[in-house]
């Protein structure tokens, strides 16, 4: 319905800069995710996009038409808010009816005693009323149109919300965290109706979070922010497979990407702990930093040895926190069987597959491994 | 067994201090009701007693409705005391919306301003009020008793003040709806406010109704005189003061007041309920 376009956005509050030059192209029908953590600058952009907060330089296109100078609501997308922001003093309909009576019914129509009195009110009442009840089947939510606001739990509150989205066929929807009011249950949940909702509608849908397992589970792509910069975007299996930042290794991945300090050598090669992992790279010799995932730690064989400091125990898998043999370091892995944990205080040897590893410079930069390198390294293993 | 005789001995003495403050208060209008009651004779008596020997609150309100044509001044205050507050409504809601909502440069300023307004005593300004309603040629007219309260910085700040806890992020749902900021203050605001616009209301309508000070200077017509004015009518220096009659007729001027604060503390515990909710 609508493809979203934001070309150098800068934004500052009080002299310091929230946006630093963000350019974006959102295509149409996508579920794209803006993740980063609080204080990234995800929020002012959406409101930028939104128009309710202007921007200091740079410029929105909708469809390709420049829309600085539209109001809000002319700019026709809906938004649904982190407190939902439903009128408490309205019941659920008049909640849902609100954006349509302000598009349809003339100012004179909708004066609060003289309108109903108008002919033409009463037709286009029935209209909405009908579009009303079509959008509350959807959402099942008929059931409680005549109760206020202060009467629904926090999901139901949520689907008015989404409602009251909905019913103006928006070009495009703007989420601000709509779910962390939510219980850890509900959100499930609810990211799963959104995700059916979007596929349904196919409508663009611009949703902010800093929730990474909300971003992963729903978006068909993810741009992660950090201070103020869009860093990375593309699809969920890229930004975790294949960050470009080491910000947005550690921000995306429960728990944590292990990141252990490395060293290129002169000849390209790569040190982590003192040990040669069996990968090059054309960097320049100096310190790097190298981060494999949780579930890419081999416990059992390998170079490297650490022992067993914590164990947590989630039913379906399990994290082992090790601390590694002469360092202060500590790394968590991921094991699939929890039936065979090992025990705490013990030492374990563990080691990670050459594919496993990114290696980031100093500035926090993905460096290229180098292809045939890592291809030469792997030849033993096949044969 | 000593802890709760000592707790109850406190509690005693806690309510013993409490009746003799209600006392205090209550002395001067029990004083007023037992006077409306009595008999020209017993007031002028010259020994205390609270009860009349014969009633004569009947005889006394039929004298005040006699001597003055009181239902004249109830209407009188009614329509000031509902213009002021709705003129004030009026004029403080959107300007509060403006200092809690709206972000423009020198909005600190203004604020600061409106709670230096609050620091003026009307007294005050009176005379240069006085003055420019007397160049308009408004003196002596409704006008006169209206015009100088319907900017009331007490309301503006307030409001302010509620504002301030309404979420933005509904201010910001009304504008993705398509509200106008007019709208938004009358069709948001407004109704998110009740329980801030009833106290206002209280506070206004109770100063107003009262206020004796004002309305003095600006008339001169008797058939525009509030109740205030009204009662003090019954004051006769030459005749003698008759305070049977103007006891009675100061009974007959609280009543609304009174009907009308009990109905609104009703609705203002209710409205700070309704707050609760989010």
């Amino acid at each position: 319905m609508a493809q979203i376009e934001l070309s150098a956005i800068r934004k500052s509050f009080d002299g310091t800069d929230v946006l630093k030059g963000i350019d974006f192209r959102i295509e149409d029908g996508e579920f794209i995710s803006l993740v980063g953590p609080s204080g990234c600058g995800k929020s002012t952009l959406l409101r930028i996009i939104a128009g309710l907060e202007p921007q200091n330089s740079g410029e929105v296109r909708i469809d390709g038409r420049p829309v600085d100078a539209i109001r809000p609501s002319a700019r026709n997308l809906a938004m649904v808010f982190q407190s939902y922001a439903l009128y408490p003093h309205l019941s659920t309909f008049d909640n849902i009816a609100v954006p349509l009576r302000m598009r349809r019914l003339s100012a004179i129509e909708r004066l609060p005693l003289l309108g109903p009195l108008l002919p033409g009110r009463r037709v286009k009442e029935r209209a909405i009323r009908a579009d009303i009840t079509a959008i509350a089947e959807q959402l099942d939510i008929a059931p409680l149109l005549r109760r206020k606001p202060g009467q629904l739990s926090g999901g139901q509150r949520q689907r008015v919300a989404v409602g009251r989205a909905m019913v103006r066929e928006p070009r495009a929807f703007l989420f601000d965290e709509p779910l962390s009011n939510l219980d850890a249950k509900l959100r499930v949940h609810m990211r799963a109706e959104l995700a059916e909702l979007h596929r349904r509608l196919e409508a663009t849908f611009v949703y902010v979070t800093h929730d990474q397992a909300e971003a992963m589970t729903m978006s068909s792509r993810i741009a992660v922010m950090m201070g103020g910069e869009l860093i990375q975007a593309g699809t969920p299996a890229q930004i975790y497979n294949d960050p470009s930042d080491i910000r947005v290794a550690e921000f995306i991945g429960s728990p944590k990407i292990n990141i252990l300090p490395g060293r290129i050598r002169n000849d390209g090669g790569i040190d982590v702990l003192g040990t040669a992992l069996r990968l090059a790279c054309k960097a320049t010799a100096g310190d790097c930093r190298v981060g494999v995932r949780p579930e890419r730690i081999e416990l059992g064989a390998g170079p490297f040895s650490g022992s067993v400091v914590h164990l947590e125990n989630l039913g379906a898998e399990a994290f082992v926190h090790l601390a590694i043999e002469g360092t202060a370091l500590r790394l968590i892995a991921r094991l699939a069987d929890v039936r065979h944990l090992p025990a705490m205080g013990s030492a374990l040897a563990f080691g990670f597959p050459p594919d496993a590893v990114r290696v980031f410079d100093p500035a926090g930069k993905r460096i290229e491994l180098r292809a045939e390198q890592a291809e030469r390294i792997r030849e033993p293993a096949h044969v | 067994m000593s802890r709760t005789h000592s707790v109850t001995l406190r509690a005693v003495l806690r309510h013993v201090l409490l009746i003799a403050g209600a006392a205090i208060m209550l002395a001067p209008f029990i004083w007023m009701i037992s006077t409306a009651s009595k008999p020209q004779t017993e007031v002028f008596s010259s020994e205390l007693h609270l009860i009349p020997y014969r009633f004569a609150l009947v005889e006394n309100l039929r004298e005040a409705f006699a001597k003055a044509n009181l239902l004249r001044f109830l209407l009188n205050g009614v329509i000031v005391t509902i213009s002021i507050f709705v003129l004030q409504v009026m004029v403080a809601l959107p300007a509060a919306y403006a200092l809690a909502k709206l972000r423009f440069v020198g909005r600190e300023t203004l604020f600061a301003l409106v709670l230096f307004g609050i620091l003026i005593p009307p007294q005050a300004t009176a005379i240069p009020v006085f003055l420019l309603l007397h160049k308009v040629g408004l003196l002596d007219s409704y006008a006169a008793l209206v015009l100088p309260f319907t900017i009331s910085v007490f309301g503006i700040f307030l409001m302010r003040q509620f504002f301030k806890t309404v979420p933005d992020d509904l201010v910001d749902a009304a504008r993705m709806d398509g509200i106008s900021e007019f709208g938004i203050v009358w069709r948001v605001m407004l109704p998110a406010a009740i329980p801030a616009v009833t106290a206002f209301g209280i506070f206004s309508v109770v100063a107003h109704w009262n206020d004796y000070f004002w309305p003095l200077i600006v008339l001169n017509s008797e058939q525009l005189r509030t109740p205030p004015l009204a009662v003090a009518h019954f004051r006769n220096n030459e005749a003698g003061t008759s305070y049977g009659p103007l006891m009675a007729a100061a009974m007959v001027i609280i009543a609304p007041l009174v009907i009308a604060f009990l109905f609104a503390q009703r609705r203002f515990i209710e409205g700070i309920t309704l707050t609760g909710i989010k």
